[in-house]
Parts: C-alpha cells; sequence; structure tokens
C-alpha cells in the first residue's frame, strides 16, 4: 500500500509539472494583460509617456520581457521554494491574500457538504427501500431538478423570494450593515446569517447526484444474494439494512465523498460570486478577469494539487472500506 | 384460435398494463399491510400439527406473483410433509415453483410482488405446538428464521456479506438466537461450526473475508450459518449446483453428516436426480407449480409414474447404457400466467388421451405413500403398470 501511494505521488507531481506549464502558457497567451491595462492608464493619466514605453518599462518591472518558456522556469524555481510573489492585482503576496480568504469557502464548502451528506443518505436509502413509492418518486423529481437546472437560477429565485420578497437576509455580501458595530459574537452571527442562502443554494444543486448514487447502490445490494441470506438468518430488517446493506452501499459513498474532500478548499466560483463572498472562487475570479498572473497560478495550481488529492484520498479509502481491494 | 390467443398474451398495452399494475397494488397492499403488523398476539398463527411426527407440513400452498404483465401462479396448490429426520426431495425443471416454495417457508420471496394467497405452511415449535407461517408477520417470522427453519443458497459464491469477516457473520447468528451466551462463548460455538463442516484451520478462516475462500469453502461456511442453531427444518436450494462434482460429493457428506448429528429434517431442491437418490427418503416431483407425484424414493425412481417423472428418468446419464442422444423431454414448460384449467403436462406428453383434455387431474393414490396427478392411473385395474 505504502509502494503505491509512493508512485501515485510521484506520477502526481510529474502530472503537476505539465499542468502548471500549461496554465502559465495559457496566462501568458491572453490577449489582454494586467500589465496592458496598467500601461494605458498610466499613459492616459500622464502623457509624457508614451503607451509604448510605459508598457516596456512595466514588461520589466513584472518580469514579462522573457519568452513564457522562460517565464514558466522562472515561476517554477520561485514556487518551489514557496515564493509565489506578490499578487499584481491585490498588491500583497499571493499567499497572505489566499490565507486571508480561504476560510470563507471552507466554511461554506463544508456547509454544505455536511448538509448534502445528512439529507442524500437517508433520503436515498428511503427511496431505494421503498422503489417506486410516493416518495421515491418526490425525490427523484427533487433530486432531478437539482441537477439539472443550473446555480445562478436557483441564486435568483432563492433571492427574490428570501431577500426580496421576505427580507430574511441581505441579497448579498457577508456581512452585514452593522457588523462592525457588533460585539464578536454577534458578528459571527451576523457572517452565518449571510452564509444561510449560498449554502443553501450549494445543498440544492448538490444533494441530487449524491442521492441518486445512494439509491441506485442501496437498490443494487438490496437484490444481492447475501441480503437474501441475511434476512434468512434471521436478522431484523433494520440489522438487514442498517448493517448488512448501508455497509456495502458505503463502498462506492466514501470514494466519491472522500474524492470531493479537498474541493472543499477550491471555493464555488459561481455561487460565491453572485453572493459576492470574499471566498477563494471569488477572489481568484476578479484575479483572472484582471489578469493577475502571480495569484491565477497559484489558484490554478492548488486546484491542479486539490484535484490530484482527491483522485488518491478516494482510491486509498476504496482499499479502507472494501477489503477484496485490499490484498496485494 | 390457439395462435391467436398466444399473439394477445404475449402483447400488452400501455392501458392494460397500468390497470394491471393498479389492481395488482391494491391487492398487494392488503397482504403487505398484514405482514407488517407489529403487535400480533402468537396465538394468531399458532396452531397444531396434523401428524406429530412431522416437523414440516406445507397444505395447498398457493403463492403467486402480481406482475403488470398478470399474475404468475409460481406455487399453486402444493402439500407435502417433512418427516423429523427425513430428507425430502424437490424435484422439477428450472421455473417449476421449487425454489418459490421454499422461499415460501423462509417468508422470504420478492415482496411486494410475490405473496402467499393461501394455504398453510406448519412448522413445529417445543412442546407439540406449532406455528402457521403463512399467517406470521414478518416480526414474529424474523425470530424463527435461522433458529427453526434455515436456508443454504444456491450461490455461494455471492451468499456471504463480501465486507465482513467469516467468523462475524457467524458470530452474528449464533448470538442472535443465543442472547444469554457471552462473546467467549458465541466465539468457540463459531470455531465449533467451522471444524463440523470440515474446514481445517478453523482459526485462520475466522479471520477471513469471503473472497479469500473457495465456492466450495464458502459453501460449507454457509452450512455452518445454517446449522449453527440446530433448525428443525433445514432448506437446501440447489446446494451443490454451483461446485464442481467431487465437492458435491463432500458437501451433501456433511450435510447428511450433520443431519443425523442434529436431528433435523431436510428439504433438498435439486434438479440433480443422482443427489436425490443418494439423500432423499421421500421425493415430490413438481411441474409447473404443482406436485405431479410424490412418493418414497423407491417408488420413484423403481416405479416412476407421471409421465413427466419417467420423462426426467430418461433425460438422466446412465454409465452402463449407451445412448446416441440424451433424451429431453419435448418442449418447454408453459407460461405461468393464466393457465389452462387442464394437465399442464398435456402438450408435451405423449400418452396424452381424452380426459387429459378434461380439467386438472386430481391427485391418485397408487400405494399408501406414492401418488400421481395423471388421468392414465385413474382406472385402477387395467392401466397400472
Amino acid at each position: 500500500m505504502r509502494k503505491y501511494i509512493v508512485k501515485r505521488l510521484l506520477w502526481s507531481i510529474l502530472i503537476l509539472f505539465f499542468v502548471s506549464f500549461l496554465i502559465y502558457l495559457l496566462m501568458r497567451s491572453l490577449p489582454s494583460s494586467y500589465v496592458e491595462t496598467v500601461a494605458r492608464e498610466r499613459a492616459a493619466s500622464n502623457p509624457q509617456v508614451s503607451y509604448k514605453q510605459w508598457l516596456e518599462r512595466l514588461n520589466e518591472l513584472y518580469g514579462l520581457n522573457v519568452n513564457p518558456l522562460q517565464g514558466f522556469f522562472i515561476w517554477l524555481s520561485q514556487a518551489i521554494r514557496g515564493h509565489f510573489g506578490d499578487s499584481w492585482y491585490y498588491g500583497v503576496p499571493v499567499t497572505q491574500k489566499f490565507g486571508s480568504v480561504i476560510w470563507y469557502s471552507f466554511a461554506l464548502g463544508a456547509a454544505a457538504l455536511i448538509f448534502q451528506v445528512a439529507l442524500a443518505i437517508p433520503l436515498g436509502i428511503q427511496s431505494a427501500r421503498k422503489q417506486y413509492s410516493a416518495l421515491d418518486y418526490a425525490t427523484t423529481v427533487f433530486a432531478l431538478i437539482g441537477i439539472s437546472l443550473p446555480g445562478f437560477f436557483f441564486i435568483t429565485i432563492l433571492k427574490m423570494v428570501f431577500a426580496v420578497n421576505l427580507g430574511w437576509f441581505d441579497l448579498n455580501g457577508i456581512v452585514g450593515r452593522m457588523h462592525d458595530s457588533y460585539s464578536p459574537f454577534r458578528q459571527f452571527l451576523d457572517i452565518c446569517q449571510h452564509m444561510v442562502l449560498p449554502t443553501l443554494n450549494l445543498v440544492i444543486i448538490g444533494t441530487g447526484s449524491l442521492l441518486r448514487y445512494t439509491r441506485t447502490n442501496m437498490l443494487e445490494v438490496l437484490n444481492s444474494d447475501y441480503i437474501r441470506t441475511a434476512r434468512a438468518e434471521g436478522l431484523s430488517e433494520r440489522r438487514v439494512i442498517n448493517h448488512h446493506a448501508f455497509r456495502n452501499t458505503l463502498i462506492p459513498l466514501v470514494t466519491i465523498i472522500g474524492g470531493t474532500l479537498p474541493g472543499l478548499f477550491s471555493g464555488a466560483l459561481i455561487t460565491e460570486t453572485l453572493f459576492k463572498i470574499p471566498g477563494i472562487g471569488y477572489t481568484s475570479y476578479e484575479a483572472m478577469l484582471a489578469g493577475d498572473i502571480p495569484f491565477t497560478m497559484f489558484y490554478l495550481t492548488f486546484m491542479a494539487i486539490l484535484t490530484l488529492l482527491g483522485t488518491l484520498i478516494s482510491d486509498v479509502l476504496y482499499a479502507v472500506v472494501d477489503p477484496r481491494v485490499r490484498v496485494s | 384460435m390457439a395462435r391467436k390467443s398466444k399473439k394477445s398474451a404475449n402483447y400488452l398495452s400501455a392501458r392494460t398494463i397500468r390497470r394491471t399494475a393498479k389492481e395488482n397494488r391494491r391487492i398487494t397492499r392488503q397482504f403487505e399491510q398484514k405482514l407488517n403488523r407489529k403487535h400480533v398476539a402468537p396465538s394468531e398463527y399458532a396452531t397444531v400439527m396434523k401428524d406429530p411426527a412431522n416437523v414440516l407440513e406445507v397444505e395447498d400452498l398457493k403463492t403467486y406473483f402480481f406482475t403488470d404483465a398478470g399474475t404468475v401462479k409460481a406455487v399453486d396448490g402444493v402439500s407435502f410433509e417433512v418427516p423429523r429426520g427425513k430428507t425430502i426431495g424437490l424435484v422439477g425443471e428450472s421455473g417449476c415453483g421449487k425454489s418459490v416454495t421454499s422461499l415460501s417457508i423462509m417468508q422470504l420471496l420478492q415482496r411486494p410482488q410475490g405473496q402467499i394467497v393461501s394455504g398453510a405452511i406448519r412448522l413445529t415449535q417445543d412442546h407439540g405446538q406449532a406455528v402457521d407461517i403463512t399467517k406470521m408477520p414478518i416480526h414474529a417470522m424474523e425470530k424463527i428464521r435461522g433458529k427453526d427453519v434455515s436456508m443454504i443458497f444456491q450461490e455461494p459464491m455471492t451468499s456471504l456479506n463480501p465486507v465482513f469477516k467469516i467468523g462475524s457473520q457467524l458470530d452474528e447468528v449464533i448470538g442472535l438466537h443465543n442472547p444469554d451466551m457471552d462473546k467467549d462463548a458465541v466465539k468457540k460455538r463459531t470455531i465449533e461450526m467451522l471444524e463440523l463442516v470440515s474446514i481445517a484451520n478453523s482459526g485462520a478462516v475466522y479471520d477471513m473475508y469471503p473472497h479469500q475462500l473457495s465456492g466450495g469453502m464458502r459453501q460449507r461456511v454457509m452450512i455452518a450459518i445454517a446449522l449453527a442453531c440446530s433448525p428443525k427444518v433445514i432448506i437446501a436450494d440447489e446446494p451443490t449446483t454451483a461446485l464442481d462434482v467431487t465437492i458435491q460429493a463432500q458437501i451433501l457428506d456433511i450435510l447428511r453428516r450433520l443431519k443425523d448429528q442434529i436431528n433435523s429434517s431436510i428439504v433438498l431442491i435439486t434438479h440433480d436426480l443422482g443427489v436425490i437418490a443418494e439423500m432423499a427418503d421421500e421425493v415430490v416431483v413438481m411441474y409447473a407449480g404443482r406436485i405431479v407425484e410424490k412418493g418414497t424414493v423407491e417408488e420413484i425412481f423403481k416405479h416412476p409414474s407421471h409421465p413427466y417423472t419417467l420423462g426426467l428418468m430418461a433425460s438422466k446419464p446412465v454409465v452402463s447404457r449407451h445412448v446416441e442422444r440424451l433424451y429431453s423431454i419435448p418442449g418447454n414448460v408453459p407460461n405461468p400466467i393464466e393457465m389452462p384449467d387442464y394437465c399442464y403436462f398435456r402438450d408435451r406428453c405423449d400418452r396424452a388421451f381424452e380426459p387429459c383434455y378434461g380439467e386438472y387431474p386430481p391427485m391418485i393414490s397408487l400405494s399408501p405413500t406414492h401418488k400421481v396427478a395423471c388421468y392414465c392411473y385413474q382406472q385402477p385395474a387395467d392401466k397400472k403398470e
């Protein structure tokens, strides 16, 4: 097992190298760059120095006067040592900006995941046990609505109902207008209140697929021979479902959920942007729009690491929950 | 005419299916409600055995499947008795209702479609009492499954839960039916059971997962699970079909030895007549959900009477006899939906004659123990072979 993990990690490093190289190439080939925007602004406000001159100076200042290949290796040699540079758009070190926004995203993702799992698994099991019942049809319809319709659609409806018509929540933002005057505890509650709608949205769009997974697996397990054996042994129906069947349903579920764990740090770009939550998704979206190469490089490489980590975690968890893949 | 009705039987309009489905739901809901009741007085399903020497009496059992295509009468009026310490063989082609009969006894039918519609299954209890399984709610049934009646399945490769160790699966059954045993006693009993089914390194197997064992070993574990609580009746549903021949003999040996050891009875379901000849005391031949012939093993093998039994005997390979082609009964088991009211075997039978075009033949006694459902034997004197 250890050998396998080490091998997988070595492969991941190779993949990571090519991924970051591609991202860098793409960032350098974008039609507009941060430097050009700044040069245009400076040239407009200060006519003595022309746009061309500004561009040359800034290119040198930001290290863009080398070709993309050289530029990548310069970035890489810094990144390996943990120097990701300063964000051009935010003007602070990349890691500092990252550290200040990531926890909003993590809180949002974790809350959503907890609710998704808590909803999807019991509902999935129930609808499998009572296949073709009213409950089964109802959950299927709602799950498919959640899967099929885009997130921004629900966000609009949620805002319409809960923020505009009922007025229970603010339209967007992470803190209310009076945030600074509150006591620390009230401040925390304030943030929680602003997290409700985004979490609700993530739960709506994310629960469906997990629920369907649970239902399908449970159905398959319930029809298997060993469940019949368990019943023939005289075990109560509850024990058959909760122990024998659930343990087998868990195999695919754990690998799926385990694989999404690193995704807690990746942020929800659309939800965060539409709710103006200063999480990592929203922050990197702004950085990308501005052509902020250091921040984007850091964020996208970080995403690549999370993805690779996710597949590794789900593979390892597979071996943990299923004894059949454990040997050799 | 015949072709027309056959065609309409195969084609069902969406409306017909919807109507049948709705009707089925109505019927099965009533059965389900009865089965799912929680607090039922034991007197409701208490009964007495007709013959105290029997451990299991199945009387006029009817098990139907309510499908969208129509009601399948998988078991339609089956009666047989299992005396204490005896082995009853249930024989028949695939789709004859052998397995459904056994699943009815265990109440393990695919619900809600499959339901016991009428009849009685009496299972003996201690102190001369008995229960009627057809009247038992699920809740009460759970208490006797695995304890008084247990089952060995056909497919050992998939019948054990792949994520639990052999030991814990056995421990679970033993602990469940012996709540006063402590953990060490349960484990000791498990190891003992594994040794009883001739598993040599029982200590190591205790900590193994099912996928680490061969098919024969897994079937031994299944037997150990089934026999762990010394049940009164063991239902073995084709226990050796999935195993190779040398292992088959060993498994049957273990089964026979343990049956005598714990003094229980076996209902052996198989389509292997060799296994029946070796194991069974009495034989029940089933065809299309009904019993066509039953008798002691000598009667069935020495004087097979029903044309279907004769066909089964003829289609069995015999070592000393050289044949170009093995006999096979022409045709197939008829579609079990909307069975006609005449002998189901008529269209495949080479001895069909006039009375066969009438209603389904009654059971005719050839001897006190030998009974056959065939018009060939109705006139006692001249027709007898």
